[in-house]
């Protein structure tokens, strides 16, 4: 009940703190993107290749492209508030549909490349820190450092290079077997196959991370008083490591990874040029090179509440696990 | 890239480390009878005159040229350093002109030792003033990152009151937006040109810089020498740049190596997705031109990428010795 009570206030204070926020970045973004050179119509037009000037004004004043900069913040507002992100007039649809096909795909690699990245930076976090100042620890720092220096779309095209273009394990590209109408668990399967590449040239980066953030906190875990009684009672060193001091540790690393879903995104524009990863970074790119602001202003919105929503579970997780959260 | 909010985790534990130290202090008196380690009971005074280490210059400096790893990293750096410099001199013709046979593997003609790409351009060449490139942007968006930086979080920091809830919510802003994202966006707008990009990345990755410089002046602007200083009847101007800011400058400083990496990096994955400056060869437009080529000639993506790794990683272990140097708390974890 207490538990439930603390997360319920917390809940409150983040969203309350969460508006102006999210009020900012919409207004932020929209006069941005008003000083771009050239807007849609323009693109159009010289995509078509016959365009008269008649026939843009036309277009501008289809799509309000033509109002007082003031009047279209104003009915971009309006639009949000109907739960509308505007209509893309390169694509032809609107760009909350065009999101929404987009979506899946980002989400999972994002989801797939963060669980690689914790799993795998904790077990070597807890090597490092088990092997302090030794020569494992040393030899895996380096390591760590060397994944932490590596830029995401070179990795990603060596990844290619090994494993699709030598040895012909995996895809190179793509999200599933074209044509194939499998279903269920060959589906997943297939799917997997296409993932695990872009994924780990994703994670590569955070897992350094994760590995550093473990070490050091459960560096820092290790001297407290608990962690002595533990070793007290008898419990074996790995009981302990695993049960007390790792536990303990944890709540740095969900921090961080609540703050770096804004960072996977950006990490997934990359990614997904170099996978031509049907998802929502590809899509960030290409409307930025066809000037399709409203496109490109709805992703900036969604990823930025999508940071948000992530930075909100993570204070509701903690605030729910650590009794001392909620007190504040 | 992703990379830009990678600093928050130098960020996050200058903030802890705060944390710890304001306990240390109000643990301090405790110090000289047993040593209690975990004892955390501060009374309101010793919390509110917050220590924060005072950290020593020629022990920082010993600890730092003892440190092999980041000896190897400034050896590294200052070849690189050197590199671009001389690029001009060594290939002073246009690295974008083609020279020779098209798709020499290395090694295959001595006069072009790292081979030729897709149109005969020299590897090499294009590696050497790629440096250039990736230096410049490096160090400029750093510079004026910082600058902007510590502006902005030094005023947050040393007013507090409604100039502190302002600028914080800006900080917020800023780093609610998925950085590259809003850096593709940025280049877009601008058009890209070498200026533009710095600019762009300056942009960036100022918040990081200002949330770690507020955090320390929060944490100094209660020190006695501070309120010492305000007693002297001293300026707003000179306590905050003569008395504060040399004291808050160790976290700071480790940061901006950290920067010119993550820098590095941005500069990199623009230019590889053909936002770079499409007149000047660099490290990402050599990979992305070499991407088209990956599956017959992956030597052209391979090797300008390892420059990328090389320089990357020997900042980062710059940036890895100046930590332990200038934070003694966290050398004793080592």
């Amino acid at each position: 009940m207490a538990a439930l009570l603390r997360t319920v206030r917390t809940l409150r204070r983040t969203l309350l703190h969460a508006i102006p926020t999210l009020l900012g970045i919409i207004v932020l973004n929209f006069f941005l993107l008003q000083l771009a050179p050239g807007d849609a119509a323009d693109v159009m037009a010289g995509e078509a290749g016959s365009a008269t000037t008649e026939s843009v004004a036309a277009l501008r004043s289809r799509f309000g492209l033509d109002n007082p900069v003031l009047v279209q913040l104003g009915d971009y507002l309006n639009n949000l508030a109907h739960f509308s992100l505007g209509f893309s007039p390169r694509y032809g649809m609107p760009v909350a549909e065009l999101i929404g096909q987009r979506l899946p795909g980002t989400l999972t690699l994002m989801v797939s490349a963060l669980a690689i990245a914790i799993l795998l930076g904790i077990v070597l976090g807890a090597l490092m820190a088990a092997f302090a100042g030794r020569i494992p620890d040393r030899l895996l720092s380096i390591v760590s450092l060397l994944f932490y220096s590596i830029p995401s779309f070179w990795i990603g095209l060596m990844l290619i290079v090994l494993f699709s273009v030598k040895l012909g394990w995996l895809p190179s590209g793509g999200a599933g077997t074209i044509g194939s109408r499998l279903t269920g668990l060959p589906a997943l399967l297939d799917t997997a196959r296409y993932m695990v590449l872009p994924a780990t040239s994703l994670a590569l980066f955070y897992v350094a991370i994760y590995a550093r953030l473990t070490r050091a906190s459960m560096l820092e875990v290790k001297n407290q008083d608990f962690v002595r009684t533990a070793y007290a009672k008898g419990l074996t060193p790995f009981r302990v490591t695993s049960r007390h001091i790792l536990r303990n540790a944890l709540i740095p690393i969900t921090t961080m990874a609540g703050m770096h879903v804004g960072g996977m995104l950006g990490g997934a524009v990359v990614v997904e040029t170099v996978y031509s990863w049907p998802g929502l970074g590809r899509l960030a790119f290409e409307a930025v090179m066809a000037r399709d602001f409203t496109v490109l202003l709805g992703i900036l919105l969604l990823s930025s509440l999508l940071v948000i929503a992530a930075n909100a579970a993570v204070d509701l997780l903690h605030a729910w696990v650590d009794p001392r959260i909620g007190a504040r | 890239m992703s990379i830009a909010d990678a600093v928050n985790i130098r960020d996050r534990a200058a903030e802890r480390q705060a944390a710890a130290a304001q306990e240390a202090a109000a643990t301090g008196a405790a110090a000289d009878g047993p040593a209690w380690s975990n004892m955390k009971a501060p009374d309101a005074r010793s919390q509110q005159s917050a220590t924060v280490a005072i950290t020593n210059g020629r022990r920082a400096l010993t600890v730092f040229l003892t440190n092999p790893n980041a000896l190897f990293g400034a050896g590294f750096l200052a070849f690189v350093i050197l590199v671009a410099l001389a690029a001009p001199i060594l290939y002073p013709e246009d690295p974008l002109s083609m020279v020779a046979r098209p798709f020499l593997w290395p090694g295959q003609d001595p006069a072009y030792p790292l081979g030729t790409d897709g149109l005969g351009r020299d590897v090499l060449a294009g590696i050497l003033h790629g440096a250039r490139i990736s230096l410049f942007v490096g160090l400029f968006a750093t510079v004026l990152g910082l600058t902007f930086g510590v502006l902005v979080g030094a005023t947050a920091g040393y007013f507090g009151g409604w100039v502190d809830d302002v600028l914080v919510r800006l900080i917020e802003i800023f780093q609610t937006l998925p950085s590259f994202v809003l850096l593709v966006v940025l280049v877009a707008i601008a058009q890209p040109s070498a200026t533009t990009v710095t600019l762009a990345i300056a942009i960036i990755s100022w918040p990081t810089v200002a949330r770690l410089t507020r955090a320390e002046f929060r944490a100094i602007r209660e020190k006695d020498f501070v309120v010492a200083a305000r007693s002297l009847g001293y300026g707003h101007g000179r306590i905050i740049f003569h008395e504060i800011l040399p004291n808050a400058l160790p976290p700071i400083i480790v940061t901006s190596s950290v920067m010119v990496a993550t820098a590095i990096l941005m500069e990199s994955a623009l230019s590889f997705m053909g936002l770079g400056d499409p007149n000047v060869v660099s490290w990402g437009s050599m990979i992305g031109t070499g991407r088209e080529l990956v599956r017959t000639a992956w030597y052209l993506t391979a090797l300008p990428g390892l420059a990328i790794v090389f320089t990357v990683l020997a900042l980062n272990l710059i940036g890895d010795g100046l930590n332990d140097a200038l934070n003694p708390r966290f050398s004793q974890d080592r």
